[in-house]
């Protein structure tokens, strides 16, 4: 049953078949962009290192990159997170990223010196 | 997206009372919220697996060097096997937000024809996994180690894991791996013949083949246990959400959400699944790929 005195949300989201054609438009050039991507990580995974090891490090750092883009489209659009509110974007997200930005910096702060601890011990 | 989202209303009006200033159904802010205390749990596998990785002095295996078999077929294909998971995972999330865009327009058979694919093809994922599971369980033959400690790969033909019959085989040989690697042969060592294989494999202090929870053919005991827990748990995420769009398929399909004038809980669900695809894109670059 609706009510007249609250906003129902979930009726909102509604939309007609003009706009869905062009969200399903965007939907497939996301889908072609996260399998372009995936391909072509996959291709440096497997010729790159033989070709051109002294360079790997510089692709590690570039698979990070690319599968932050990727979860970004994944999150913003599939998601649709990037059709939110700002309000609501940023109570999804700050508080994630505050959580793991220390526990990157932690990790990696501590296991350089484990690592340390290791070698010298061995 | 429209409605309520995309309405430019002023702070007193959003803040003001009698209406979320979100914007945003009930339902929907609860499943984020869930959203993000599971990040932070898969967050922290993968941090843990990267502290293990980073203080380990031990030869760490590399992704492309362990996952590089196909079913039915031989030879070597570097994550391949992986990647045609990657591959079914996004395009059944892109199924879930086509069925969700056809619940945006009340389109029921639209949504049935896209989520029952989704189902599908969360399934196919389910098995692959299973599949790669058995794969890494038995393993490619395992290595002995010698008595001056050198490494060799067991090779036969037909895949025996018995070591009492394994040396009598005809097709029976070793291949010594080199040092501080657990998966690259050793180009300079020269080759054994059929009976210098058998004097070694007799004289052998350790076999290792395929892998359990305690030890593994691959590198380091963490090595499997990080990878049974992180693809596990992801993949038991991955059944359970087969399982919730499987339940919300049918009540579509009865018509309940028809009658209920929205298509809502198809984008709730269609929440957790695409979670679990944005889980695998970081599972499989952090695990698979670095």
């Amino acid at each position: 049953m609706l009510r007249d005195d609250i906003i129902e949300y979930s009726l909102d989201a509604h939309h007609s078949e003009e706009a869905g054609r062009k969200i399903r438009k965007n939907i497939w050039m996301v889908t072609l962009l996260l399998a372009v991507i995936t391909t072509v990580e996959v291709a440096l995974g497997a010729y790159w290192k033989e070709w051109f090891p002294e360079s790997w490090s510089m692709v590690k750092l570039g698979y990070i990159v690319l599968t932050l883009v990727k979860a970004g489209f994944i999150v913003g659009v599939f998601m649709h997170l990037g059709d939110e509110r700002r309000n609501v974007r940023l109570i999804i997200l700050l508080p994630y990223l505050l959580f793991i930005l220390y526990l990157l910096f932690i990790a990696i702060w501590e296991s350089n010196y484990v690592h340390r601890m290791i070698e010298m011990f061995q | 997206m429209a409605g309520e989202a995309t309405k430019a209303l002023s702070n007193d009006v959003l803040w003001g009372g009698g209406r979320s200033p979100f914007s945003i159904s009930y339902g929907k802010m609860m499943m984020w919220f869930f959203l993000v205390s599971d990040a932070l749990t898969f967050s922290g596998l993968l941090v843990a697996y990267g502290f293990v990785r980073h203080s380990t002095t031990e030869a760490w295996p590399i992704g492309e060097e362990v996952f590089r078999a196909l079913p039915f077929l031989h030879g070597s294909y570097p994550l391949i096997y992986v990647a045609l998971m990657t591959a079914i995972l996004i395009f059944s999330s892109v199924t879930m937000v086509l069925a969700v865009e056809a619940g945006h327009r009340m389109d029921k058979k639209g949504v049935i024809k896209w989520l029952f694919l989704t189902v599908i093809g969360g399934a196919f994922f389910v098995g692959s996994q299973a599949w790669e599971w058995s794969h890494f369980i038995h393993g490619g033959g395992g290595y002995i180690t010698t008595t001056d400690g050198a490494k060799y790969w067991v090779h036969t033909e037909e895949h025996d894991t018995d070591p009492l019959t394994l040396s009598t085989r005809e097709s029976f040989h070793l291949e010594k791996a080199r040092e501080g690697h657990y998966l690259l042969p050793d180009e300079s060592a020269h080759h054994l013949d059929h009976a210098a294989a058998v004097k070694l494999w007799n004289e052998r202090v350790d076999y290792v083949d395929g892998a359990n929870m305690v030890r593994n053919e691959y590198g380091p005991s963490q090595y499997a246990n990080f990878f049974f827990f992180i693809t596990g748990f992801h993949g038991f995420h991955v059944f359970s959400g087969v399982i919730i769009n499987l339940i919300v398929l049918i009540l579509v399909i009865k018509g309940v959400f028809h009658r209920r004038g929205h298509y809502e809980m198809v984008e709730k669900a269609g929440l957790y699944w695409h979670f679990v695809d944005l889980v695998w894109v970081f599972v499989f670059t952090f695990f698979y790929l670095l």
